[in-house]
């Protein structure tokens, strides 16, 4: 059915998507919430705390202050987030994550997991692509969730 | 009387909230060189101890230097660049007729070189270029910058104004996210300033190079993973142009000391 050299090309694009962690899986939002985990995954708060500091990854820190005692220099730009799973549910916060311009639309804050098309003069190397995967996305809720 | 009260409160509080607003808008400028700690402070007015200064020394080497055309900068604007006109720099970029758009000091240099020396302009953010802006920025140090935005280049500073507060790259971000809404607060270790660009050419310890705008700029773009602009672009020489303006009443402090 499938040429060998056919079946290699899908292997090769299947793989270059598995590569590609940072791809978007669309989602909905209602009453400035995400109610269902972004592409099914399981968050691991864990995970979610190394990726807050991780310059390349969340970088949270850079803006946010938050309870990692190990990591200097705490951004003052955005809200403290010390407490936030007091203030904030779970879905609420996948939202704010993934695209806080759709809770305000003025905000100098990143969309971690919004529509790519949306975008603006993007890099030849980040395009097409989110800032954090579907799964990581699910790690730093789950561990903003924790902080109360 | 009493009727009239409450729409005077009324009418009040939108006046408030006006000023509230247009205060915001008019942003009194500070130079960066305000949130230095002492020591780099003291590095930035130290001729000795200030590395950018090996740049204005290139340049100064180069505005002396007699070229093929048996011509230099200094046989028309004087020794030690005695007849250059501090005012007339502080006014860069300003516009111009002939070219019917506006031009820097880079750009000055340039035509300078053709027209008058009959020789080949240099690449745009060369390292020739960018010292000799160097020199000529640091021979007009303590100058009030004053770049004209009425008439002609009234456009020019729009569209600047426009790339400025205009979302780029996958963080999404504009120039006036960081410097128009946040500076004062920190980014990390690093306290965001308004983005003037009295200092340029800057000596910038951490990459440990001069930095003029136009790279600054791309740096800028880089950090919010957007696609830069090619130095003596027009997005950049109208972004300079905006920026600069931005910074009207601030002195020229070439080179500045940055981390």
């Amino acid at each position: 059915m499938l040429s060998p050299k056919s079946l290699l090309i899908l292997l090769m694009l299947l793989a270059a998507t598995a590569l590609n962690a940072a791809e978007y899986l669309p989602w909905s939002q209602q009453n400035f919430a995400i109610d269902s985990p972004l592409g099914g995954f399981i968050g691991n708060p864990e995970r979610g705390r190394l990726l807050v500091s991780q310059k390349s990854k969340g970088n949270c820190l850079a803006c946010h202050r938050l309870p990692i005692k190990d990591t200097e220099f705490h951004g003052t730009i955005g809200p403290e987030l010390t407490g936030v799973g007091n203030r904030l549910t779970m879905t609420q916060l996948r939202l704010r994550v993934s695209d806080e311009k759709q809770v305000n639309p003025f905000s100098i804050m990143p969309g971690y997991h919004s529509d790519p098309k949306r975008l603006n003069r993007v890099r030849d190397d980040y395009q097409g692509q989110t800032i954090l995967s579907a799964q990581e996305i699910e790690d730093i809720v789950s561990y903003l969730v924790s902080l109360k | 009387m009493r009727p009239l009260v409450k729409p005077l409160m009324n009418l009040l509080g939108l006046l408030t909230l006006l000023f509230m607003t247009c205060s915001l808008q008019a942003l009194e400028p500070i130079s960066g060189t305000a949130m230095l700690s002492p020591e780099m402070c003291d590095m930035q007015d130290d001729e000795f101890a200030n590395p950018g200064m090996e740049s204005v020394e290139r340049g100064s080497v180069l505005f002396h230097t007699v070229d093929d055309s048996e011509m230099s900068c200094a046989q028309c604007h004087g020794e030690d660049g005695a007849k250059v006109d501090r005012t007339s720099v502080a006014a860069f970029p300003k516009y111009n007729r002939e070219q019917q758009r506006p031009i820097t000091i880079q750009d000055q240099i340039n035509i300078c070189k053709e027209e008058r020396m009959d020789d080949f302009p240099y690449l745009y953010g060369s390292k020739v270029l960018v010292d000799l802006e160097s020199y000529i920025r640091h021979l007009a140090r303590g100058e009030v910058i004053n770049v004209k935005t009425d008439g002609p280049i009234r456009p020019f500073y729009e569209e600047g104004k426009k790339l400025f507060e205009t979302r780029m790259g996958q963080l999404d971000m504009s120039c006036a996210h960081c410097h128009d809404y946040y500076p004062g607060y920190w980014l990390r270790g690093q306290q965001l300033g308004q983005g003037q660009s009295n200092g340029f050419p800057t000596f910038r310890l951490s990459t440990q190079r001069i930095t003029s705008l136009h790279r600054r700029f791309t740096e800028c773009l880089g950090s919010f993973r957007a696609a830069p602009y090619d130095p003596g672009s027009t997005e950049y020489i109208n972004l300079e142009l905006y920026v600069t303006a931005r910074g009207n009443g601030l002195e020229i402090e070439t080179p500045a000391v940055r981390d």
